[in-house]
């Protein structure tokens, strides 16, 4: 089959790989319908991923029909139509039952690895290094779906694939990052970074209820979509000085709740940004926080920063000063995608959302080396790329 | 001769630390200070008599003399499971499973009465002893060793508890291991691999994921990591 295989730092391939076989009895084959690349793809392919290995098939936001199941998936169909977590869940260990499902203990075949670095695992994830279990991804013709009687999701034929792809990551993750923010009626949310994950974030925070948002980026089309689609107040960082727009958009109190849907590749015009730049580039340090710096300073006192961008290392001036001397609540984390799926099916359905607004480029799979550099530059207006390999 | 040496000289700096230790923890004049104090008197002994206070001059047979003192290699892992205490142990005394989730064993053959036959994959031959069970009470606890007359010394004991209340359940494995002969104890190294601790955490991590989900994940073919 075909698949889009990582060869290292800028260099992503579609190459003839092996089909994926049945290998452990819940298992479940997947033929990819739809399937696009997530923010974090551009993590591995900007080399800040370790243990990633050439030849490794990525991707982890997909959706297909299912051609094969193992003897003990009692739970799928072949020619279901599924979506499919990018978090492995088993559903029986601790924190499968805690509804903590991203951090399944039994998912990852290389807990050990993660275990040296974070002192545990996370659950395993698909086409993400093999410090996270070494799956192979979903962007790709078919893909091999582990403990597929807990975590794909079976999805209506009156729905187009457009629609609902989304449910495989960035839906629930921005859905996760606007929960986490414990919205109370009135509030004021921040959200700095408006890719697809700031753009469902914002979309979730007035979902749950909050008064205003306000979106940070300095891509013209990010905040039109966010101004636009989701009647967000925006700031473009390039011109304005956030913290103190920040400021005077709240009356000088600061935002209830701000959201880091940028991660551990921060751009910044601000003195920091650049030492991280540099730091980084040196090897000195692995991650750059700088929206994370800034959205701890914006907070305002007693709030919460909830942050589903993506860190990997250890953070240099980190302002937990700041956190603490604000009495700050810091929520973090995988998505815990099992958890929202089915209720926000229930909202795509009901037509309270389409999750489709965030596509720019359709594809085939052959174009995927040439996406994956116009997503990272961010040319052409790229917001999200979807593939559809067959 | 040289290792008699190296051994005199190991033996009197235990000493000398210990004493010194213990100087400083008297001299601390405090509770804290006595228990400092304390602490070191083990390794006074030890210097001494030349064997860990416990272990020494116990019986004759094989297994324990290979294991006494300082002697072999000593693990302790524990895992938690999701799975009721009578399953895990019922898993677990049924010695056959134990290759479903120790990938370095090849097999374990119940002889009756105890006894049991084991193999383990070594560098182009098989590794083999027998053991017996010294302790079983269900539910609680299951302790082994090696019989006498095997290549290979080894004891053990697993405890089985609950915890959260009774919703979960505890292992913790105790292992020590020693090969006395040269070729054998080339072949446990490469059985056990280079951190036998690394090694006996995989396998606890096995057994967790056999009861809980029924299945080891994987993310190739072959066999789990």
């Amino acid at each position: 089959m075909k698949a889009v295989c990582y060869y290292g730092k800028g260099d992503v391939r579609v190459e003839t790989v092996p089909d994926p076989e049945i290998l452990n009895p819940r298992d479940a084959i997947i033929r990819v319908t739809a399937t696009a690349i997530c923010g974090s793809d551009l993590h591995i392919y900007g080399g800040y991923i370790p243990t990633m290995q050439k030849g490794d098939v990525l991707g982890h936001e997909f959706m297909g029909e299912v051609v094969d199941v193992g003897p003990d998936n009692h739970r799928l169909k072949i020619g279901d139509r599924v979506v499919v977590p990018f978090t492995i869940a088993c559903g029986q260990c601790f924190f499968c039952k805690e509804q903590l499902w991203s951090l399944c203990d039994n998912s990852n075949p290389n807990a050990w690895v993660a275990e040296k670095l974070y002192g545990y695992s996370a659950s395993g994830l698909f086409g993400y290094s093999h410090m996270y279990g070494g799956y192979a991804g979903g962007q790709a013709e078919y893909v091999r779906v582990p403990f597929a009687d807990v975590g794909p999701l079976r999805v209506p034929d009156s729905l187009r694939d457009e629609q609902v792809l989304f449910l495989s990551d960035v839906f629930p993750t921005g859905f996760m990052a606007a929960e986490n923010c414990q919205i109370q009626p009135g509030d004021t949310v921040a959200v700095w970074g408006c890719g697809p994950v700031g753009q469902f974030a914002i979309q979730s925070a007035f979902l749950l209820g909050a008064e205003r948002v306000i979106a940070i980026d300095r891509f013209p089309e990010r905040l039109a979509l966010a101004s636009s689609f989701s009647r967000a107040e925006v700031l473009d960082y390039s011109k304005v000085d956030v913290p103190q727009a920040l400021r005077e958009l709240t009356g000088g109190q600061g935002p209830d709740a701000c959201i880091d849907a940028v991660g551990l590749e921060s751009h910044g015009t601000t003195l920091d940004a650049w030492y991280d730049r540099a730091k980084t580039s040196m090897y000195l340090a692995t991650d750059r926080p700088h929206a994370l710096r800034q959205a701890i300073n914006a907070c305002r006192k007693g709030g919460t920063v909830s942050i589903p961008g993506v860190y990997g290392g250890w953070l240099d001036k980190f302002p937990l000063g700041a956190a603490f001397a604000k009495g700050l609540t810091l929520k973090m984390g995988q998505t815990h995608m099992h958890r929202y799926m089915p209720r926000l099916l229930e909202h795509i359905e009901r037509g309270d959302i389409d999750p489709s607004f965030i596509i720019t480029h359709r594809v085939g799979l052959d174009d995927a080396p040439e996406m994956y550099q116009t997503f990272r530059e961010k040319e052409d207006s790229c917001i999200k790329v979807v593939m559809t390999p067959s | 001769m040289l290792q008699d040496t190296a051994h005199e000289i190991e033996r009197w700096t235990g000493v000398a630390m210990a004493t010194a230790v213990v100087a400083y923890g008297l001299s601390r004049r405090s509770l804290p200070g006595v228990a400092i104090a304390a602490t070191a008197a083990p390794l006074a002994y030890r210097g001494i008599t030349g064997a860990w206070p416990g272990f020494a001059l116990h019986g004759a047979d094989a297994t324990r003399v290979a294991l006494s003192g300082d002697r072999g290699t000593h693990v302790r892992e524990g895992i938690r499971l999701e799975v009721p205490l009578d399953v895990v142990y019922a898993f677990w005394s049924r010695l056959e499973n134990l290759p479903r989730f120790m990938t370095h064993l090849e097999s374990v053959t119940d002889l009756g009465n105890g006894r049991s036959h084991w193999v383990a994959q070594g560098p182009g031959m098989p590794v083999e002893w027998d053991a017996e069970i010294i302790n079983d009470v269900p539910n609680k606890v299951i302790g082994w060793r090696s019989i006498e007359g095997s290549d290979i010394a080894t004891a053990g004991s697993v405890h089985f508890s609950t915890a959260r209340q009774g919703r979960s359940t505890q292992v913790l494995v105790h292992l020590r291991y020693a090969a006395p002969g040269g070729r054998a104890a080339n072949a446990l190294a490469y059985v056990l691999g280079r951190d036998p601790a690394h090694m006996i955490r995989e396998d606890l991590r096995h057994v967790k994921q056999l009861l809980e989900t029924g299945e080891i994940p994987r993310a190739t073919k072959g066999a789990p990591a």
